[in-house]
């Protein structure tokens, strides 16, 4: 709950039977809280996952900004600054749950400025037309929803309550792309193609955003033992694919994929390989808008800090001097 | 990065109607309780969920130890005695 709450670490002599009730906990499907022992791995690895899933909806907010004021309607601008303010929302719900494992905000905002802690590849891609609103909204955000929903029931009660707020308000994020989507792709000719355009620019970079295939995820083990995850990289990327395709199929759009084909056998669709290649020449700092995002972000934060350091020097001198009054 | 010292963190309890409680909604940064106030109303409220809010310095907030787990709310577990259901009413005797 506090940013005070931070875990003791028990350095008991009996710090094998500490974890050993710890992950009896957890498999006991009793949610772990901010003052509950818990083994300093955990600890540190719920801080990395929370603060890079608080990043990415930090910086998610950049790609969509640009389009305030160019969206085609007051109904599509005003849907946009809502999605926009939600992301922002959830930055801050993540960054007070990574806070009660005992960071501070100041230090998990100078990882991600410093470029020490990563965030969604996804928002390292350029947003070149309107299409590409509506199909974030559909794609992106869908994606996300999937992973969010597996992350409901994670063992880290202040982190799956995150979610389930998350959950419940990014459902209009994926809906009204969806709609954006449905209005271009029954529109104009050149509506139709700019819609095409956009999905063929994202379909790949979504794929991408479920991770690394299971066996060359190499944090996925230690996250199913500790029930942080739920569901592999791979089973999720298939849900959502599944989910995905009959709605393209609806918009009388196709994803670019000569590969894609549905398999009477598992009930599934079937998908043709992913380029790794691109994912971590993205991961690592080579996508087309990394260095954009993160220069955006850091001058907003240094920007503003003669805002924050003015409304602290505000509050503590109305303070003093209701102490002085009294 | 700026060597301000940070906004203290509150934590935010939101009324979601009116006859309800106050209920821990999360925690957020801010200044001073006005700004906290407004906050709150930005991050926890955009969807009509309250009609009330309290904001509470989270160093002020005292807590249980976890490891008094036991010792405070175990006794009560014995204690079925406690709930109606653990006296026998003949079936023929109604509005009990």
């Amino acid at each position: 709950m506090a940013g005070q709450d931070r875990p003791e670490l028990v350095a008991a002599p009996d710090e094998t039977a500490l974890e050993a009730a710890f992950q009896a906990r957890v498999d006991a499907e009793t949610r772990i809280e901010p003052r509950d022992w818990m083994p300093e791995k955990y600890r540190r690895f719920m801080i990395r996952q929370i603060s890079q899933h608080a990043h990415s909806e930090y910086v998610g907010m950049l790609p969509e900004g640009n389009w305030i004021t160019r969206a085609p309607t007051l109904r599509r601008k005003a849907a946009l600054l809502a999605k926009i303010q939600d992301e922002a929302g959830h930055a801050a719900y993540l960054y007070s749950a990574a806070e009660t494992l005992g960071t501070t905000r100041d230090q998990t905002l100078e990882d991600l400025h410093s470029g020490k802690a990563k965030y969604s590849s996804i928002f390292n891609y350029p947003v070149l037309t309107w299409a590409d609103i509506g199909t974030i909204g559909w794609l992106v955000d869908g994606a996300a929803i999937v992973n969010q929903v597996a992350l409901c029931r994670t063992s880290y009660g202040p982190y799956a309550r995150a979610m389930v707020r998350i959950c419940k308000e990014e459902s209009f994020h994926q809906r009204q792309g969806f709609e954006i989507m449905t209005t271009l792709a029954h529109g104009a000719p050149e509506q139709k193609e700019m819609a095409q355009d956009a999905l063929n620019r994202w379909w790949w970079p979504a794929l991408m955003m479920f991770g690394p295939h299971d066996a060359d995820s190499p944090n996925s083990e230690i996250a199913f033992k500790w029930k942080v995850k739920r569901q592999s990289n791979d089973e999720l990327r298939q849900r959502f694919v599944d989910m995905t395709i009959p709605q393209a199929d609806f918009l009388g759009l196709s994803v670019p994929d000569p590969d894609l084909t549905w398999n009477e056998t598992t009930g599934h669709y079937d998908f043709g390989p992913i380029d790794w290649d691109e994912f971590w020449r993205v991961v690592k700092g080579d996508g087309l808008c990394n260095r954009d995002r993160l220069d955006a972000r850091r001058s907003a934060h240094e920007d503003g800090a003669w805002v924050r350091e003015a409304a602290m020097a505000h509050a503590e001198k109305k303070r003093a001097a209701k102490q002085n009054v009294a | 990065m700026t060597t301000a010292k940070e906004w203290p963190l509150w934590e935010v309890f939101i009324r979601s109607r009116d006859g309800l409680h106050h209920k821990h909604a999360g925690s957020l940064h801010a200044p001073d309780a006005e700004l906290a106030i407004q906050n709150a109303r930005d991050l926890y409220t955009r969807r009509s969920e309250g009609v009330s809010s309290w904001v509470i310095p989270s160093a002020d907030i005292v807590a249980s130890e976890p490891a008094d787990k036991e010792s405070l709310f175990d006794p009560a577990a014995s204690k079925v005695y406690r709930h109606p259901t653990f006296y026998t009413i003949p079936d023929e005797v109604t509005n009990i």
